[in-house]
Parts: C-alpha cells; structure tokens; sequence
C-alpha cells in the first residue's frame, strides 16, 4: 500500500504517529486504543471477578498484545492481521476448542455443574421441614461479632446463636410487627439493613441455631430474615473426606469417577457434575447398538441428501441458465427475475408452506396434481425423502441459475467461436468448452453448497422434522440428516440433554466434512490447470 | 466457591472474549434479551435479577415495584424467550451467570434439581391454598421447589351450536353427537406426522396406562406404566379409530388444520388448550368439559404447571425468598398475574373467582381430573419414541406390537 506523501510530515511516517496534521491521526488512534483498553480491563475485572481464569488469561493476552502491536514502530503486516486474528481465536478456535473440551466430557443431564455445586444440592434438598414445626417471627441479633436468632413465641423471647441453642431471655421486648424489638445483651439489626447487606444475608441464611442442647430436635433456621421454622437435615458432608453422610442411615456416600455421589450398595444422588470422561462419546457413537445402526442409516442418507441436492440444483440451474442465456429468449430479464424468487425466500418458511402443500388430505398438491389421491408425502420414508430433495430442488436451483448465468457471461467467447468455425456441434462445445470451464468457476460453490446441505438443519427441521420415525426402537427418523440427529441424541428438546455426546457426534461431522472439502478443493485444483 | 467451570457456555464465552461484554455482567442481558432499563440499581443495594417473558413481565413489573418501595432493593426483570429459559438457567446458574430467579414450567423440574440450579422453598401451611394438584407439580422427593401460580390443560372443546352444551361423557357417545351433524366427528391434532402424545394423553390414561407409575405420594417413579393390556388396548384403539379403521385420527391433521377444521364448523368437537381459544373466532358458542373416556376409566390429562424458581446459587437468597413468598405468593399479586396473562390460577381462592366464566370452568374441571406431567429427568427421553409410535400407529402398524417395541425400547433406554 502506497501511501501518499504530505508537504507537513516526513515520508514514510503514518498518519498515526504524524504530529504535522495536529496529530488528529495519533489522538484517533489514541482514542480508538483506550477504548479497546478500556474493554479488555473491563472484561477482565469481570472475568476476575467470575473466576474465570481461561477468559482473563485470553483478555489480558490479547489486550497486551494490541498494545504492542499497534504502538510498535515494528509488526506494520501484524497491524492489519492482528483484529481478524483475534475474531478467528475467538469466534472459530475457541468455539471448536471448547466444543472438543465438551466433548470429552459428560456434560449433561445430572451433570451440568462442579462438585462443589452438586454437594450444595444434596444438601438442599436434603434438609426439611420439622412436620408440624411452627413459624415464628423473628429478628437478626449480634453480640460480639457472632449472629443470631431472637424467637418471638407468643408472649416469650428466646434467643440463640449457632453455638448456643435457643433460651429464654427476660426483658426483651415484642414490636407491633409481632417480632422482638429490644433483646438484652443482643443488638437487633433492622431487618431493612439485613435485606440489603449481601454478606450479611449470605451469613443469615447460612446460621443455623439448633432448639435444644440435643440435634436431633432440629435448628431454627430462616428463609427470608422474618420468620424461622424448625428443620432437620441427616446429610453432613466431610470436606477432608471429600463424602456425603446419612446420619439417619449410616450411609456414605463417596464421589464417583462418574460424577456421582454412590454409596457402597449402588445408591446414587441426583445431582452429580461433570468429568472427562475420555474418548467414552466417541466410542458410544461408534458401538452404542441403539446408536450405531439408526447413524449409519443417517449418515448414508446424509450424504445422499447433500449429493443429490447439489447435483440436481446444479443440474436444473444449469439447464435454465443455458436456456435463458440465448439471446432468442425474449424478455429475458424479467424471467430471470421471476427465477430468483424462491431464492428471495426465507428458506424456513417455504419448507413451512410446502409441508402444508404436501400434506396427503388438505395439501394442494395431491389436489392438483394427483387428482385428490392420498399420497403420504410426509408419512412414507421414501415419499418423505423425495419431498425433502424436491423442496430443495426449488429452494436452491435459483441460485445455481444465478450463477451459471454469470459464469456463462464470463466465458471468452472466441473460443467458443474457433470451435464453431472447426466444425464442433452443440454438445461438442458445451460438453469440451463450456462445461469445463464453467466448472473452474462454480466448482468451490459446489463444494460448499455441499457443506451446507451437510448440515442443512432448517429444511429437513421444518419439512419432516426428521419424520417418518425409523420404528426400530429408535427415536431417529427416517430423514433425519447428521446434524438433525444431534440434535435429537443431544436431547436439549427433551429435557434430558447429554452435550458430551453430541459434542463428540458434532467433531465427527466436522472431521468428514473437512477432509471430504479439502479433497474436493485439491481436484478443482487439477481442473483449473488443465484450462 | 471453586470453579471448575472455566467457562459456561461455549457462546457465553466467547461473547465475553468478542467484548459484547454480555456474558461478562451477571446482570447483564445477551444479546436478543431486553433489559428494564427504568431501574437503575441503588448504589450499593442489592439487586435481584429475575428472567421472565414477554407476557409476565408487566405483571412482574407491578409486584416488584411495590417491593422495591418496601425494601429499597432493585428488581431486574430480564426477558427472554420462554423456550430459552430451561437451558440458559441450566447453563448459567453454575457459571454464576444466572438470575435469582426464573419464571418456568413444573415439568422442568427433575432437569433442574438434577442440574442442580434450583433451590427449595418453603411456603408453610400456604401450601394449602393452593390447588393440590399444583403444589404436587412443583414438588420433587417430598421438597418445594418452586412458587406455582398457574395451571394449564387441555380440554374437550365443543361448538355448541351444533352439538349442544352437554359435555359427553364416553368417547362413542361423542363421536355419536359428532357424526350426527359432520361426516368428520372430531379433530385431534397429532402435530401431523411428528404425533403427539400430549393431546392424545387424556384418552391413554382412560384405558389404565400412565406414561409412569405414580407412587402412593403422588411422585412418579421412573418405572414405565405403559406396557402391558391397558397399553396394547389403549394401541388397539389408536388403530381401530386410525386410518385403517373409522379414520377419525388421522395424521394429517396438525395444530393449524385442527384449529381451522373446528374453526369454520367442519367438526363440532376438537381437544385443544386455552391457548387455542383465540382462533376459534367464528364459533360462537364454545362449550368446554372434561376429556370423555374412552377406555372406561376417567380420561386424566396432563396438567402443567408454571411457577417461580429461585436459583441455588442466588447471592440474595433471603431477599429472593422474601420476593417469591412474601409477594409473589400473595394474593393481589397472583391476581395481577392472571390478569397480565389469563391462565388458570393455582390459588384455589383466584380459581374459584375466574370459574365464574364456563370456559375457564371447563378447564378447570379438565385440569382437576388431571395429572402432572411427569417432572422426572426421564419425561424427556419419552417424547420422540411415544409420538413416533402413535404415528405409526395411526398410519396402520400392527397395534400391539409396534406399542410394546416402543415400551421395550423406553425401558432399555431409562436403564
């Protein structure tokens, strides 16, 4: 890049480090750098702050290296590289990175959180209610740094923290509210201040103050800061021990290499979190029997799906494209306008209107065209799968159309003439002259229109939703494409998600994907050296 | 707390890395969210986020309002899609991305408390002013987990112009009325080819056959009750009334068809929801009643459940606590909820005020024969193989082989 010289600055210096132009370029660039700053410590005190170590590692890398790059007399080529480096880190390799960390997980249903999460849970959901225990008014009491409970029962005070179990106190006093207002000995804290002093709400909904000197009675605890309720819990957990206990049953419960909690006889907790669980997905997703013969199917489908898309969208877009590109054709123009419209069309909603048409009793085309028969597009495999390939047929030709016909424009006509002149018919030059050069052109849109139609997700959701069902104890269905597939295996519709398994289905698809795009490539290649 | 968790969601994160700054926030909303931005979090002063949707946010506006006034805490109400809540609630609430507390259906439940996310409640002896069903919907292993405050089931919905406001009591009985005035006697939706189990529930539970046994304190077990005679009578049925049969199910029919086929008169009788009402315009006497039987014993639909769920990793548990029981809980803020949003109330007092209207009575009554869905983690492995096997029953599969298949493979399935 050439940079055209002023009179008021040196040659080669950038407007960015120019002062000749009253150094509105450096304060620009000084004040585009103090926002991405900005930002960066932004995201990172927040990272901190979230004990995120991964993305405030990322965010002070990056930010450093901005830094450098853009106020370094050096790294000029680094200048331009450095913002799409950054979004490919971002938006691409760590997407992956971190669905491949996913993938080696068992991230899921009864697995989402860390262990930490899931002994809180136990805990939770282990502690009751006393049946039959009464609620009463409460206030928040101090002594001495140490928390604690004064109980309003009928015209009684009692008062407790967590090391001393509730007792009587005389001299306290009942406010209109129904809880004590004046406790001896205690300093009340205004449930206003409780409400809104987050460690000390942190510290009140932690207390427990046990009713009597005995445990098994129970402790008060409270739920909101103005009343308390007595509650038992049998689970304790041993932290050095890294184990639950069930007091009321001796049982122990020790974390398992699943994720789990499992006592000695086989009894699991609910809540477990995730671990890595090695190349498990992986293996599943090629032996699991439930699984194994419903992907094959899918996959064979897959690729006849994506296949054939291309090739008979291709195919038909070619056709026309030859056809209206003869200047006999009149109106040209618009016909070519009239073409595109399906392509103008959000693709979801098409595959909604044809699967409306399609339908075997109310649908407009067995009306029309099959004289009111009822044909089951939708309901039979085969049927369904016709339905799917014309739907894209009509979604997609349009744009082979479009750019057959530009392809077409561009072609040298002189060639085209020689081959005339040496006497070559119709088919010869469009099988030797056109086609082959067409496809120099259109072949890289071929292999990524096969890559979308890999995972071509919307139509196959909104025409069949992966309908009709396989039956064979499976809940794929005869349509569903890979990407459909994990969608269903993920479960995340359900209910019951398992984001390891799909995580290491979705790798799969990729790695395909990838090595069949980059054989493609490698031959089209081939194709533009032999033109 | 230790962090294991470097990174929530994959998207999440690198939103925070892209510096959207979204993720980065607790409070701050992703993109495709609004945030209530008229509150400005006091200096200082605890904030509650509390995610919500479109059609209660108004509602939630008001009872927040009043609590801020009383508490001088901030009420964050973000909204977002009610689809989106259950994962993202998922997601985030171990991330400490999540809020205090979400809007959301009872039958999330078992994902929720096996995710670990949701914290219990305790209501006291308010329970009991509540509809029972409701307080069996939002309890899980004999714990509250969440404040409910609506309910929603399907019904029969008839057109009483044609058929009279008498609700029939038997399946034959009703398409004896129906063939009587249309050669199509009725309508059920099986979401066309995908099926659905949902609608067609409430005639299966006539037969004896729930998707799970329920144990003697109403909480489902994961023991499939589906197999066995009820199951492969409730199958014969399917395909006696399928297209190899009467016809009267067929798969042709999804939520649009079904809606217009009662709509424009077609078929006096259609099992639908509340939430169809609003496409049935030009019928102009609508009656509602329970589901008729069809296998001898009460037809008992799905009843779901909305509520509140509080976070378990919420930092002002005892404010959200406050906010859920203390004014969620009572009654005017009930009322303004059913007044933003009309769905059954799950205050028995509220119930018993909106079943002036017969619509809502139908509904109610519906609701009261029925069960609550199922909440346990393995509802969701239940869907896809139960629908596709109706389906295919209806389309004229072998009955009861086709349904014990189904039944096997779900058994192997929950292990």
């Amino acid at each position: 890049m050439t940079v055209p010289l002023s009179p008021s600055r040196p040659r080669g210096v950038s407007h960015a480090r120019s002062w000749g132009t009253g150094g509105a370029g450096f304060l620009v660039k000084l004040a585009l750098m103090a926002l991405v700053n900005a930002l960066g410590i932004s995201i990172a005190l927040s990272a901190w702050a979230a004990e995120s170590w991964l993305i405030l590692i990322a965010t002070v890398a990056l930010t450093i290296s901005a830094d450098i790059v853009y106020f370094s007399r050096r790294a000029v080529p680094m200048k331009y590289l450095f913002p799409g480096l950054s979004f490919l880190l971002i938006f691409q390799i760590f997407v992956f990175a971190y669905t491949g960390y996913v993938a080696f997980t068992n991230y899921g249903t009864g697995h989402a959180g860390s262990m930490d999460q899931a002994v809180d849970a136990a805990l939770i959901h282990d502690e009751r209610r006393v049946e039959g225990a009464e609620s009463y008014p409460i206030a928040i009491v101090e002594r001495d740094g140490e928390l604690g409970f004064a109980i309003a029962d009928g015209t009684e005070v009692r008062v407790g923290t967590a090391d001393e179990p509730l007792a009587r106190v005389s001299g306290a006093t009942i406010g209109a509210g129904g809880s004590p207002d004046t406790v001896p000995g205690y300093q009340v804290i205004p449930r206003a201040e409780v409400l809104t002093d987050a460690a000390l709400q942190r510290e009140v909904v932690s207390l427990r103050v046990p009713v009597s000197g005995d445990a098994e009675d129970g402790s008060m605890r409270t739920r909101e800061g103005s009343t308390a309720t007595v509650y038992s819990s049998t689970l304790t957990w041993d932290d050095a021990a890294q184990t639950l206990t069930d007091s009321s049953t001796g049982t122990v419960y020790e974390p398992s290499d699943r994720g789990k909690f499992r006592s000695a006889d086989g009894q699991e907790l609910a809540t477990g979190w995730y671990v890595g669980v090695g190349f498990e997905n992986f293996i599943r997703a090629a032996t699991d029997p439930d699984l194994r013969g419903p992907l094959t199917q899918v996959t064979v489908w897959t690729f006849a799906f994506a296949i054939l898309s291309v090739v008979t969208a291709f195919g038909l877009g070619l056709l026309f494209a030859l056809i209206y590109n003869d200047e006999r054709v009149r109106g040209r123009a618009v016909l070519r306008t009239l073409f595109i419209l399906p392509y103008a069309f959000p693709a979801f909603m098409s595959a909604l209107l044809w699967r409306g048409m399609l339908n075997s009793e109310f649908g407009v085309i067995n009306d029309l065209f099959f004289f009111g028969a009822n044909i089951n597009w939708l309901g039979d495999p085969w049927l369904a799968k016709i339905a799917i390939l014309w739907v894209n047929l009509w979604l997609s030709y349009p744009y082979w159309f479009l750019v057959c016909t530009g392809a077409l424009q561009a072609l040298p006509r002189d060639t085209l003439e020689a081959a005339t002149i040496d006497g070559a018919g119709r088919w010869r030059s469009f099988s030797s002259i056109i086609l082959p050069q067409l496809l120099v052109a259109t072949a890289p849109l071929a292999i990524a229109s096969f890559a979308f139609n890999f995972n071509n997700f919307t139509i196959i959701f909104m025409l069949t939703e992966g309908g009709p069902a396989m039956g064979s104890g499976t809940n794929l269905g005869t349509t569903d494409i890979l990407i459909s597939a994990i969608y269903r295996i993920s479960g995340i519709q359900g209910g019951s998600a398992d984001y390891g398994l799909a995580s290491a289905l979705s790798i799969i698809v990729f790695i395909v994907i990838g090595i069949i795009s980059a054989i493609a490539l490698r031959q089209t290649r081939k194709l533009e050296e032999i033109s | 707390m230790n962090r294991k968790l470097i990174i929530g969601g994959a998207l999440a994160g690198a939103l925070v890395l892209a510096g959207c700054g979204a993720g980065a926030d607790s409070d701050a909303p992703a993109p495709g969210e609004t945030e209530d931005t008229q509150q400005q979090p006091a200096p200082g002063g605890p904030e509650l986020v509390v995610w919500t949707d479109a059609e209660r946010e108004g509602a939630l506006r008001e009872a927040a309002t009043a609590f801020e006034a009383e508490t001088g805490a901030t009420v964050t109400l973000v909204q977002k899609n009610f689809e989106d809540l259950r994962n993202d609630f998922i997601v985030q609430v171990p991330t400490g991305e999540g809020p205090d507390i979400t809007v959301g259906a009872h039958d999330w439940l078992g994902a929720l408390v096996t995710a670990g996310v949701v914290d219990t409640i305790d209501i006291g002896p308010a329970a009991d002013d509540f509809e029972p069903v409701a307080i069996e919907a939002m309890t899980y292993d004999g714990q509250l987990y969440a404040l409910p405050y609506s309910l929603e089931t399907i019904a029969l919905i008839q057109n009483a112009d044609l058929v009279g406001e008498e609700a029939p009591e038997t399946w034959d009985d009703m398409i004896a009325a129906g063939l009587a005035v249309s050669d199509r006697p009725v309508a059920i939706n099986t979401a066309g080819e995908t099926g659905d189990g949902y609608t067609m529930y409430g005639f299966q539970t006539s037969f004896g056959a729930p998707v799970f046994v329920q144990d003697d304190d109403g909480s489902y077990t994961s023991d499939v009750g589906m197999g066995g005679e009820a199951g492969e009578a409730f199958a014969q049925w399917l395909f006696d009334n399928g297209s190899q049969g009467t016809g009267y199910l067929s798969t042709t029919i999804d939520y649009d068809i079904n809606n217009e086929l009662f709509n424009s008169g077609e078929t006096p009788f259609t099992v639908q929801g509340p939430w169809a009402l609003p496409s049935f315009t030009d019928v102009e006497n609508i009656a509602v009643g329970p589901i008729p039987s069809a296998g001898g014993e009460p037809a008992a639909p799905f009843v779901g459940v909305q509520g509140f769920y509080l976070s378990s990793q919420s930092e002002n548990s005892l404010l959200a606590q406050e906010f859920l029981v203390n004014f969620l809980g009572t009654e005017d803020a009930q009322r303004t909820l059913y007044e933003a949003d009309p769905r059954i109330p799950a205050l028995s007092v509220l119930a018993d005020e909106v079943a002036s209207d017969p619509i809502v009575a139908g509904f109610l009554e519906s609701s009261q024969n029925g069960v609550p869905m199922p909440s346990i983690p393995e509802m969701g492995d239940v869907w896809d193989l139960w629908n596709a096997a109706e389906v295919q029953i209806i389309n004229g599969s072998d009955p009861a082989s086709t349904w014990n298949a189904m039944v096997t493979e779900l058994e192997s399935t929950i292990g």
